[in-house]
């Protein structure tokens, strides 16, 4: 389990903002902003936070679909930021992605086989026969019939439509896989399909998964690890038990206090999981602001939030970046 | 018991399609009861919204209310909406009844401002003067807890943030004191943390005002924090009815007990699968015979294919749709 499978150092995503005739660049959205975390070897690692905190730019960035701005992002000892062309084609055979929206992720007008087929044909994988086998295997992993390889996706309901994006992913038998979002589009009763399935896939092919989810529930119970993300930076990260028993970063806790429970009486029962309201809403990314991006939301802010942005600690695999974290433990500056 | 507010007696909206009738909702019987909260729960397609839209009668064609009443019991005489002329059912809604939906984006008029959008409804149902409405818009606005409520009645709604946009919406609905507020996914496209916000608002409105509210949502932790009552809808009927800790400590009904444990939730073993449902919600033009849930059921015997099971009433206050509710043990 000690073989890292990802590593990603300091990623920076910045969208510049545009204005007048000239298109004179005003600004950056600052999507992403110095992510530094690593994958096993067949480990799943939740990313989680509210919409606009840069968490599917993330994903989208370590894929290079989007070209990071800084950082250094390791695939199995390669680096992905720096490859190009066939380099960087071989590349993605390891790293494939499930998108949210099984709707409109598939090509209307190419049937299930073709679509599943594309990136095998793409990187000259097998003949004719091979490919068609090959095709006929994934939809039996994610649990379809062979039968639907010629239908065309409007055919399938959500769920189903979802099975052959994994499947489309799957072909190619990559490593490690981004599920960006891959439940939110489907009813509860098929969520619970979905994710056994991603489950399974996981143990018998030993993938990695950054698992990206606003679904607090769903990613501690499918993810080993679980990184908290706010305004583009990493706030917190720790094992998926500890983080939900132990969040110790004010946003961590104003999340977990604002899940639903479908048992009103535990939010008595876990200490600390009375119900905190948080005041107002996500600052905008195009103008963060100083110091901590959360202080001005923060039950806890102090004088030094405002000024300095705050620097990770680890706590014995628990890492946080918070002033007030730090204070308590005697590690403050 | 008091008289419940509003009353959905055999309610059936169909839709004529090409390919035959579809029975959105089929005999739905439902109370929202005085100052409290029926949550109505089920999937996608269910019929859910389906219920709201018919209660306000907005229902769009080709959907048609093929029978049935609903009849609101304010404190004068009941008013049997379903029979109403149109002109008598404007006053009503965005008055006595008012909604907030989904996406409070498509709801908001963007070339309007949201405090001149929040005086027109004011000035429609209360008859009031121009600056007179305004001044309650923005009254309104301080109400739902948007902050220098004054200026912010002047911007554009897409000046507002998501969770602004659906307080700005609360606000108009509450602006004519309804009695009865339909809620359909408020929050759905809200992130937690503003769920939360609203939420808290709408509960604290209700303690304040005494209105009731059909909150309408498929996530089941909402509908256990903000429920009263909780009613489960799965293919255009109501399958289970009880208060919702009863519903939560003990469903009886195998669909309800199923959707309780396909979701992941604290304290839920990590090492085994995750119950499911198997298959998927049968096509509205092809529903099966008897109970509507039983390819699906794992519970299911020769009768429940055979014939369809009546809503009956296992508790005091707990009604169930399955001929061996009460006789299963779910483990």
């Amino acid at each position: 389990m000690s073989d890292i499978l990802l590593s990603v150092v300091d990623l920076k995503k910045y969208f510049p903002v545009r204005r007048g005739l000239l298109g004179r660049v005003a600004g950056y959205v600052k999507a992403v902003d110095g992510l530094s975390f690593t994958i096993r070897e067949g480990e799943t690692l939740g990313l989680v936070g509210e919409s606009g905190c840069g968490k599917t730019t993330a994903g989208r960035t370590i894929l290079r679909l989007l070209e990071p701005t800084a950082g250094r992002i390791e695939l199995a000892g390669r680096d992905v930021a720096a490859c190009r062309g066939r380099q960087l084609r071989r590349l993605r055979r390891d790293m494939q992605i499930v998108f949210q929206d099984p709707f409109g992720s598939l090509n209307p007008r190419m049937t299930v086989r073709s679509i599943i087929e594309e990136g095998l044909i793409i990187h000259r994988l097998g003949g004719r026969r091979e490919r068609r086998a090959r095709v006929d295997e994934v939809l039996h992993q994610v649990g379809l019939e062979p039968g639907c390889r010629d239908r065309y996706p409007h055919e399938f309901s959500g769920g189903q439509r979802q099975r052959i994006g994994v499947a489309r992913a799957l072909v190619l038998r990559p490593r490690f896989m981004v599920l960006d979002e891959p439940l939110s589009a489907l009813d509860v009763s098929i969520q619970s399909q979905i994710i056994n399935l991603l489950v399974e896939l996981r143990e018998k092919f030993s993938l990695a998964y950054l698992f990206i989810s606003h679904d607090l529930s769903v990613v501690e119970y499918v993810s080993d690890r679980v990184a908290v993300m706010y305004l583009g930076e990493l706030v917190e990260m720790a094992p998926s038990a500890e983080l939900y028993a132990r969040p110790l970063h004010p946003y961590t806790k104003v999340l977990m206090a604002s899940i639903p429970l479908l048992d009103p009486t535990t939010r008595k029962r876990v200490p600390g999981r009375k119900r905190i309201v948080l005041e107002g809403d996500v600052p905008s990314p195009l103008h963060p602001p100083p110091g901590c991006r959360f202080h001005p939301r923060c039950p806890l802010a102090m004088e030094v939030c405002r000024r300095q942005s705050p620097a990770a600690l680890d706590l014995s695999g628990h890492w946080v970046r918070c002033h007030a974290v730090a204070q308590e433990r005697g590690l403050g500056d | 018991m008091p008289e419940p507010l509003l009353i959905i007696d055999r309610l059936c909206t169909y839709f004529d399609t090409d390919e035959g009738v579809v029975r959105a909702v089929d005999d739905v019987s439902l109370a929202v009861p005085r100052g409290k909260t029926l949550g109505l729960v089920g999937e996608s397609g269910c019929g859910k919204s389906v219920t709201a839209l018919s209660i306000i009668r907005l229902v769009a064609p080709p959907g048609r209310i093929a029978a049935g009443r609903v009849v609101l019991q304010g404190n004068g005489r009941p008013l049997v909406l379903t029979d109403l002329a149109e002109p008598e059912m404007r006053k009503i809604r965005g008055g006595s009844v008012a909604m907030i939906f989904q996406e409070p984006m498509t709801s908001l008029n963007p070339v309007f401002t949201v405090g001149s959008q929040i005086a027109e409804a004011v000035r429609i149902h209360q008859g009031v003067g121009r600056a007179e409405a305004r001044r309650r818009a923005v009254e309104m606005l301080r109400t739902v807890k948007i902050p220098e409520p004054a200026l912010r009645a002047r911007d554009y709604p897409h000046q507002f943030s998501g969770g602004m946009r659906q307080r700005a919406m609360i606000a108009m609905a509450l602006s004519s004191h309804p009695k009865l507020l339909v809620a359909d996914e408020p929050t759905t496209a809200l992130d937690v943390t503003i769920q939360a916000q609203i939420l808290d608002l709408l509960r604290q409105l209700q303690a304040e005002s005494g209105m009731s509210i059909l909150f309408i949502t498929h996530d089941l932790g909402v509908v256990a924090e903000m429920a009263d009552e909780v009613a489960v809808m799965y293919a255009a009927k109501v399958v289970e009815h009880a208060a919702v800790g009863p519903l939560l400590a003990g469903p009886l009904h195998p669909y309800t007990h199923l959707l309780f444990k396909s979701r992941p939730g604290p304290g839920r073993s990590k090492g085994g699968r995750l119950d499911t449902i198997r298959g998927m919600v049968p096509s509205p033009l092809r529903l099966p015979a008897g109970c509507k849930f039983h390819p699906r059921c794992p519970f299911r015997q020769p009768r429940c294919e055979a014939e369809e099971p009546a809503l009956w009433q296992i508790q005091p206050g707990h009604w169930v749709r399955c001929h061996f509710a009460g006789e299963l043990t779910f483990e």
